[in-house]
């Protein structure tokens, strides 16, 4: 089977500078591959070129059968990438972010609710302007609208970054969830004790280059059980 | 196309309205920058009137200037340029969308700035249809080349300084064409002066701005 992200020699630029310098990488349906390895190794741009907004000017590089190289926007609407920056805007409310990130994707604006309610963003938080909420409530308000589009590719970046110990659990359920869904997750991560037991592929990246991959067996966590407690389950369906 | 560019436009729309940048620093700056003309010239109503329609696109001009970096602000803050871009989202619709929302802005701070030189310079409306079509068409043309430049100096570090310098040369015809315009509707024009056919000018530079807009923005938009 065509894997559903699949990189062969891929190579890309950022300021004349190659931060992919031929990657490597196959990642098939309903797998959750995690990328790890050391600051400017390279994870954070194999995730944007695999979200189609870092230009592999040479090599190969498809994602869910759509050519980046020859046309990078192919694939934007039907892949997710929670990145450094939330990408909300800070005048807009919470409901308003959501919604707009939805309609956008043209994913219906129905789900937003579930979505802010499984994050704990309704009541007082559903109409508070983004600037006033901390950096993880922020972090909570993107995964909401990820987790209402619900695409079929996650690109997470540090997905676990400034969120506290219930919305560990409630993200470690979603990407259990996503994965049980036939998505497929790719989670770049320093937190080894935390992204690892999601893996079932570890892909260590150094120098622009995939080093290595080993397959692993994804372990069940409690995340797994709050997340669908929380109704996790109802949202992306 | 279409529904992007109603999409992007409503959502400028209402970030504006939600943090009242536009009614709080934009229009009171538009209405300043017009008082202070009006003490330049000593109250002197006799020159004020003939030199009102000059004054009114100057202080629309400067006003725009100030619409457009707020527009391309917006999409600069957190990451939002790349989400605007992962989201699919034709980019002409972008375009488009974000021409529009900064139309109706500057609607109606002309709006806010015609009762404005009405009342301080004590001018005479004489062809209102000539007029309001110089208005939209200049709109349109400021509009559309406000927010390609924009998005050029957008991704650059310089961009407050650099917007101004970019975008006051290229839309000086707006400012020849709209004033000339409505020196002709005003009845302060030399003699000869064809209103209509300045209105052309202004109307031509609008739509080679949109076009240029709608073709051009992709590339804008994953390059800058």
């Amino acid at each position: 089977m065509e894997p559903v992200i699949r990189f062969r020699s891929a190579v890309a630029l950022a300021g004349g500078f190659p931060v992919l310098a031929g990657v490597d990488l196959d990642v098939a349906g309903g797998d959750v591959a995690l990328l790890r390895g050391s600051n400017g190794a390279g994870k954070t741009s194999i995730l944007r070129a695999a979200a189609g907004i870092l230009r592999v000017v040479s090599g190969e590089a498809a994602v869910l059968g759509a050519d980046l190289v020859c046309d990078q926007r192919a694939v934007r609407r039907r892949v997710g990438l929670l990145g450094h920056s939330s990408g909300l805007y800070d005048d807009l409310s919470v409901t308003d972010n959501v919604r707009f990130s939805l309609r956008a994707a043209g994913a219906p604006a129905g789900r937003t609710g579930q979505a802010l309610e499984v994050l704990g963003l309704l009541g007082r938080l559903a109409d508070a302007p983004v600037r006033s909420l901390s950096a993880g409530q922020r972090r909570r308000v993107a995964l909401a609208a990820l987790v209402a589009r619900d695409p079929e590719v996650w690109l997470l970046d540090e997905p676990h970054a400034g969120l506290d110990a219930e919305y560990r659990d409630v993200l470690d359920g979603f990407i259990r969830a996503a994965a049980s869904r036939g998505r497929t997750v790719l989670v770049a991560s320093h937190e080894a004790e935390r992204a690892e037991p999601l893996a079932n592929r570890i892909v260590t990246v150094a120098g622009g280059v995939v080093v290595g991959v080993e397959l692993v067996a994804a372990q069940q966590t409690p995340g797994q059980q709050t997340a669908a407690s929380l109704g996790v389950a109802t949202v992306v369906a | 196309m279409w529904r992007d560019a109603a999409l992007v436009g409503a959502k400028d729309l209402r970030i504006e309205y939600r943090s009242r940048v536009a009614t709080t620093q934009v229009a009171p700056y538009a209405v300043l920058v017009l008082v202070l003309f009006g003490f330049a010239f000593d109250q002197n109503h006799t020159l004020l009137s003939k030199v009102a329609a000059g004054l009114f696109w100057v202080a629309v001009l400067l006003s725009s200037l100030l619409t457009v970096q707020r527009s391309c602000a917006i999409e600069s803050a957190d990451g939002a340029r790349d989400a605007l871009r992962l989201s699919g989202l034709d980019p002409a619709g972008i375009f488009l969308g974000k021409t529009l929302a900064i139309m109706a802005q500057l609607f109606v701070l002309e709006l806010v700035l015609g009762i404005g030189v009405v009342v301080l310079f004590g001018i005479e409306l004489r062809d209102p249809a000539l007029l309001f079509c110089s208005c939209v068409a200049a709109t349109v043309g400021l509009a559309a080349a406000g927010t390609l430049y924009g998005m050029i100096a957008s991704g650059l570090k310089v961009r407050e300084t650099l917007l101004p310098l970019l975008v006051l040369p290229v839309v000086a015809p707006v400012l020849l064409g709209a004033t000339q315009t409505w020196m002709a509707a005003l009845g302060t024009a030399s003699a000869g002066t064809d209103g209509w056919k300045w209105l052309s000018l202004v109307g031509g530079f609008a739509v080679i701005y949109v076009a240029a807009g709608t073709l051009a923005f992709s590339i804008l938009v994953e390059e800058s």
